[in-house]
């Protein structure tokens, strides 16, 4: 599948946005955070402000963005609907959330809090129920796309936590050992994936394609066109295998191997400006993995209209 | 409402039958779809760069060929010009992943269409589409598809003959026929009955309402052993010009 920039950022950098904002819900009631109204307004802002960047991005992939709104409509079947629902509906307890903890306290940040949490995670999953629902892209429609998406979220938003505490040189054990541990959670989530693409037996061949393989083996003689179409641009999109390697060298390094190893760091050393750097270092070599990942993710994806331009199976 | 619609048990499912024994693979189908639906319900069929090096553009209707059996030597492989459009399938994905409603199913003959006032072009429904039925016209940024002629098989200014679509009136060899599949005695499902005609893809439960009857068996040929001779090597009997013109051609 093609790896079009807009959809990559939007699912990475929502992501990351929903991951820290259900962190900021879930935490804030328990009196883990900062106090200060300061932080609150940074880390909100943070969360939020990646969350609309990542939707105004998903606006750009559309043909016709001024009718955005009428994707709201469908949410009885489609998954992106739910998703464009879901995203609009987290803004209300999230605002609700953003007021009580920043100026009122008490029972219901508490609420609204664990709501928004809710909700961002709702909101992630029908995202990654976008991709996992299509049957010709076997590569997606498996359970470690949910878990991935989900797992790389919470990531995400816990390096980011992990960082902006630093950065207020309030880094703790706990929230660099949640970094951590997410870091395991997201990695593994991500090995079983690619685990799971490569073992998993190809469901359709040009065989089943053509319905021509009673006869025997079938191989594309000759395409419709002679240059590319839709179809191939969109669909059709190969990743060579040495880029594949090489990007899921970076995806390891960058998304799951260094971050890990500057939370421990951070752990290590205690609360200070070293901690606090360290964990901003590891929230932006997330980032950068991040990216690498969601390219590979679509890059990696085969769909099936390549069985009748010459693929044996998908 | 891209959730799909209720299907009477007596409702017909419109589509067509495609013949791979008898496709001779001239493309006049997929011009004609071009030609009709360029004007049709769902024009324009931009193109881009038409008569530069890199054309592109939107076809309902593409033609392939493929060699089946290439693994069986000499003679054994059947090459089979291969016919693709929209299936009208009777679980469509492509209309259950649409967000805005624009995709639909119509309940009353199964014809799966696409409503272009309300697509926001988010291209969705050609990833769930694993045929590769459905295109994106970048000029008007909506997504289009085969109609089945909808403008014409429905349309009372036509002669009643003429009520088929495009692609099933031009075809001179008649490998493409068009009727109710869900009628057990239509003619259609005669042929698919008679022919062992199948679906595409089946393990992927769309259901196509389309069918594709296989090439016709063929006697086995047993291999020619003057098709496979290595002619270069051959003594043949040559003599005066040819001969000459043997020697001066070998050099
Ligand atoms: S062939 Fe593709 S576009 Fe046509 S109805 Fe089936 S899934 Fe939809
Ligand atoms: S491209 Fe248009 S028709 Fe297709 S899913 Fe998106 S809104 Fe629906």
């Amino acid at each position: 599948m093609h790896p079009a920039f807009s959809i990559i950022f939007f699912t990475s950098a929502a992501g990351a946005g929903y991951g820290l904002l259900a962190l900021l819900g879930l935490l804030a009631p328990f009196g883990l955070l900062p106090a200060s109204p300061l932080f609150g307004l940074a880390a909100l802002a943070l969360a939020l402000g990646l969350v609309v960047a990542g939707l105004l991005s998903s606006l750009a992939h559309l043909g016709r963005p001024e009718r955005a709104w009428r994707a709201l409509s469908q949410w009885r079947s489609s998954w992106l609907s739910r998703e464009g629902v879901a995203a609009v509906a987290t803004f209300l307890p999230a605002g609700v959330f953003a007021i009580a903890w920043l100026f009122l306290g008490g029972g219901v940040a508490g609420v609204a809090g664990w709501i928004t949490a809710a909700m961002a995670a709702v909101t992630v999953y029908c995202t990654a129920m976008i991709y996992a629902s299509l049957k010709p892209i076997r590569q997606w429609a498996n359970p470690w796309v949910p878990r991935t998406y989900l797992a790389l979220s919470l990531m995400t938003g816990a390096l980011l936590l992990n960082a902006l505490l630093g950065v207020v040189g309030q880094a703790s054990a706990w929230s660099s050992l949640l970094a951590l541990a997410s870091v395991a959670l997201a990695w593994a989530a991500k090995e079983g994936h690619w685990r799971h693409c490569a073992t998993a037996r190809a469901v359709s061949t040009a065989e089943t394609a053509t319905g021509l393989g009673h006869i025997g083996r079938v191989r594309l003689l000759d395409a419709p066109h002679s240059e590319d179409n839709y179809l191939l641009k969109e669909m059709g999109f190969r990743v060579g295998r040495r880029h594949a390697v090489r990007l899921r060298l970076i995806t390891r390094l960058a998304a799951f191997a260094l971050p890990a190893a500057l939370s421990l760091g951070a752990l290590v050393v205690g609360p200070g400006a070293l901690s606090g750097t360290l964990a901003l270092l590891a929230a932006a070599a997330a980032a950068l993995g991040v990216i690498a990942e969601r390219w590979l993710f679509f890059a990696e994806a085969k769909h099936t209209v390549t069985l009748f331009y010459g693929a044996g199976e998908a | 409402m891209t959730s799909l619609p209720n299907r009477e048990p007596g409702a017909s499912r419109l589509g067509l039958v495609i013949d791979l024994d008898t496709c001779v693979g001239c493309h006049a189908c997929a011009v004609a779809c071009k030609q009709w639906n360029d004007g049709g319900h769902m024009a324009p069929l931009t193109d881009t760069d038409a008569y530069g090096s890199g054309p592109d553009g939107v076809w309902f209707n593409r033609i392939h060929s493929f060699e089946a059996g290439t693994e069986q030597g000499g003679c054994g492989s059947r090459t089979t010009n291969f016919p693709r459009s929209c299936l009208h399938c009777e679980q469509p994905a492509c209309v259950t992943v649409c967000p805005t409603g624009a995709s639909y199913k119509r309940a009353e003959d199964g014809i799966v269409l696409v409503n272009e006032d309300l697509c926001i072009g988010c291209k969705l429904c050609s990833w769930a589409c694993p045929y590769g039925a459905r295109e994106f016209d970048q000029d008007v940024g909506v997504m289009k598809k085969c109609t089945l002629c909808i403008d014409r098989i429905h349309n009372e200014t036509l002669a009643e003959s003429e009520r088929v679509p495009a692609c099933v009136m031009v075809c001179p060899t008649s490998a493409r026929h068009f009727g109710d599949l869900a009628d057990p005695s239509s003619a259609v499902s005669k042929l698919v009955a008679e022919r062992g005609g199948y679906d595409l893809m089946p393990e992927l439960g769309y259901e196509p309402t389309n069918k594709y009857l296989p090439p016709r068996p063929r006697p086995a040929l047993a291999l020619d052993e003057r098709v496979t001779r290595d002619s270069a090597n051959d003594d043949l009997p040559l003599h005066g010009l040819l001969k000459w013109a043997d020697r001066i051609l070998a050099r």
